[in-house]
């Protein structure tokens, strides 16, 4: 069992917990995730490191509840515990001083950008910074994002906070204006569509992209191949090769569909869960 | 021991689910003995001198003792006796290939059925567990502490038998309820897990420590566990969990898991019951499980159950090849499944959304035999032809992890990604470490896992021991 020791409400659907596992936290790096589970017939989830503390023995996660699972993790608090909780599971960013980085999250993807930009940053990178969200209400750690990064560039999708566009738009922009010999790597993390749009930019101009893929996953520590993608036409599996891969080479198509081979059956918990269900059925 | 007695041909039949109605359900197929047939069973033994059932049996029970005893009716006596070289020996009445082990080397097989050896020591086990377990001695703490990394057969065998010799020894398990593959891989039908929770729970009475959700080679490696935690040896039992795909084009196709996967959702995350529990599956209507071995086997029968109308063996040899323990296959065979021989999909197809719609299949002729015996499967030119199908399970077999091997300083690993470690003693190259069962040999059985982990537990006392001199 894993103590939930914090809790903070982003928005009514982005919430941050600090979680009491000193084990995971003690080897964590940046770019590792966790798979947790929250009671005994629960799912295993996979959930990307925001944040950890090795002396307080803590984890940060950050979720956006966006079906039955993480609305339930949404609905416990500080005191409550976790059943499951394992990691640091994947292979850790590959961090060195490239030069200029560019690194971009979109919505919950600030969180996992987070430890990257930081660690990148601690590595004497002169680090950009681009977050946004679909609205001002959804964007979080703005704060923690200017802290780790020289210059932080910050856009919403609908103009409600600073300025109009998405991500990519300001990316674009960036490159446009600085040249694109000036910027050495560019990470981005969000969701696919995000991601793959970043990587569409960026190969255009030939900049080199790292991505952190998010398939579905059951173990996540490679007994399975459940989160398997292609990259570069090879198979590999996100939770042990993975999750950062070259975006450039990841086969967008095949992860799209492979993320949504259980949709109905998602939709179907997620009405049992919160009693929209209209079909009469279930136990 | 004398005295003449009259010969029973034939094993007492056990009685089993309707094939009709189990493929509907998710509860054991075989039943079990009652008391009158087990003692009925147990008379047949001829109690020989030579005893050469035990030779079989890679954990060495001692068979005829028991046997005597379950004629006698001292059940209680019979299951002590057997837990004095098996500690999980209602797992291994039920999954251990006992036409290859015990029961092959029976005298009375010679001529007629053998003394149905595997049967009788589920009985045992099955009447110890119905009255919950009876305590086990242990001997005085040693003050050594060993590490047991991973919690399958192998690594709970290891665990048992150095606990009993007064050791503190903690399991590591990745996953978050222990047993490996007990749990994840073999189906509730073939194994029920509440049996397999009891074993384990009888393995924490011995003072075993059983620590999930601990990935070692992530949260700490094997060299920390040694160094940092003052663990004075380890014991690897990691498995082969790495799953084998075929590298064929469409294989990442929407309805392509390998068999681990497939079993591990429906086993160990129970999404049979979904939606009560929360992890889903999807089954089509039509089935391939690509392979032909136990998990092959298990994967074929568990999609019937899922309500798929046919489920398919696709195997590229013939049945006589097939590696899958004989009564599985017989069951599969009055379940209804289908077998599709010297076939072997080279491509699968896919729907306009992703999904697998068809395979592309060779067939098939058996030429001369290769490294392992078998005859080798050779591909008939211009045998193309589609099956359709809007599954499949690949079940070809299983590598060893990588995890642990590759973040162990100093630690030779084979052509294979398996361990290397003396057969007869489970010692590594680095001091201090052993492992055993499939993480060394490859894919093989429950039971040489957990011979593997006795000698292992034999080796690593007399390293302790020998540190303490």
């Amino acid at each position: 069992m894993f103590k939930i020791l914090e809790k903070e409400v982003f928005s009514p659907v982005i919430k941050k917990m600090v979680v009491e596992a000193p084990r995971v936290a003690r080897r964590c790096q940046a770019g590792q995730f966790v798979i947790l589970r929250v009671q005994e017939n629960g799912e295993r989830i996979p959930l990307t490191i925001a944040d950890f503390d090795r002396e307080k023995g803590t984890i940060t996660i950050v979720f956006q509840e966006v079906g039955k699972t993480t609305k339930l993790l949404g609905t416990l608090n500080a005191g409550d515990y976790i059943l499951d909780f394992v990691g640091p599971l994947g292979t850790p960013s590959h961090i060195e001083n490239f030069g200029t980085v560019v690194c971009v999250g979109g919505g919950v993807g600030i969180a996992p950008v987070f430890p990257i930009a930081r660690a990148l940053k601690e590595a004497g990178n002169y680090v950009i910074s681009i977050i946004g969200a679909r609205t001002k209400e959804l964007l979080f750690w703005e704060d923690r994002m200017r802290e780790v990064s020289d210059e932080l560039l910050v856009t919403t999708d609908d103009g409600s906070y600073v300025r109009k566009g998405f991500v990519t738009d300001v990316l674009k922009e960036l490159i446009e204006q600085r040249g694109k010999e000036n910027i050495n790597l560019v990470l981005a993390i969000g969701p696919q569509p995000m991601m793959r749009a970043c990587c569409k930019v960026t190969g255009e101009y030939g900049i080199k992209t790292i991505v952190s893929l998010n398939s579905l996953m059951v173990d996540g520590t490679g007994m399975c191949g459940c989160c398997r993608v292609t990259v570069g036409g090879q198979t590999r599996f996100v939770c042990v090769d993975g999750p950062e891969f070259d975006g450039h080479q990841v086969d967008w198509d095949i992860l799209a569909r492979r993320s949504a081979t259980f949709r109905q059956e998602e939709q179907r918990a997620l009405e049992l869960y919160t009693g929209q269900c209209k079909c009469g059925g279930g136990n | 021991m004398a005295e003449k007695k009259e010969i029973i041909p034939k094993k007492h039949p056990m009685p089993v689910q309707d094939p009709r109605e189990r493929i509907r359900n998710f509860n054991e197929v075989a039943l079990g003995y009652d008391e009158e047939t087990a003692v009925a069973e147990a008379k047949r033994c001829l109690q020989c001198k030579k005893e050469p059932c035990r030779q079989g049996c890679p954990v060495e029970v001692d068979i005829p003792a028991f046997i005597r005893m379950v004629a006698e009716r001292d059940f209680e006596g019979a299951i002590k006796k057997i837990k004095e070289k098996n500690a999980l020996p209602a797992v291994c009445g039920r999954v251990c290939p006992q036409e290859n082990q015990c029961e092959k080397y029976c005298t009375l097989g010679k001529k007629h059925e053998p003394v149905a050896i595997g049967r009788l020591e589920r009985f045992c086990a099955d009447w110890e567990l119905a009255r919950g377990v009876f305590p086990q001695e242990v001997a005085p703490p040693t003050g050594f502490k060993v590490a047991v990394v991973g919690s399958g057969p192998a690594g709970l065998t290891c665990a048992a038998d150095l606990a009993k010799l007064g050791h503190k020894v903690t399991v590591f398990e990745a996953l978050h309820v222990p047993g490996g593959v007990l749990m994840y891989g073999i189906p509730e039908f073939r194994l029920p897990k509440r049996v397999v929770q009891a074993e384990i729970d009888n393995l924490r009475n011995l003072g075993v420590e059983i620590v999930t959700n601990a990935v070692v080679g992530k949260f700490a490696t094997v060299d920390e566990l040694m160094e940092e935690e003052g663990y004075d040896a380890v014991f690897i039992g990691t498995g082969a969990g790495l799953p084998y795909f075929m590298n064929i084009p469409g294989e990442n196709s929407c309805g392509v898991y390998s068999a681990n996967e497939f079993l591990t959702r429906v086993n160990l995350m129970k999404a049979y019951l979904f939606p009560a529990w929360d992890t889903p599956i999807k089954v089509g209507r039509k089935v391939a499980v690509i392979g032909g071995g136990n998990v092959a086997m298990d994967a074929a029968r568990t999609a019937l159950r899922l309500g798929a109308e046919e489920s398919w063996i696709v195997y590229r040899r013939t049945e006589k090849e097939m590696p899958a323990r004989h009564e599985e296959v017989e069951n599969a065979k009055e379940e209804g499944i289908k077998f599709a021989f010297l076939t072997n999909p080279v491509r699968i197809l896919a729907d306009e959304h992703g999904w697998v719609k068809g395979m592309e299949c060779l067939r098939y002729e058996l030429g001369e035999p290769d490294e392992s015996g078998r005859r080798r499967p050779v591909p008939i030119p211009g045998s193309e032809f589609i099956m359709e199908v809007d599954t499949v399970v690949v079940a070809i077999g299983q590598a060893p992890n990588p995890l642990v091997p590759r973040t162990t300083r100093g630690l030779e690993i084979g052509k294979k990604g398996n361990i290397v470690a003396d057969p007869a003693t489970g010692a590594t190259s680095k001091p201090g470490v052993f492992a055993g069962g499939d993480v060394v040999t490859g894919a093989a059985t429950v039971i040489l896992a957990m011979g593997a982990g006795r000698i292992a537990a034999r080796s690593i006392h007399a390293y302790l021991m020998s540190k303490k001199a």
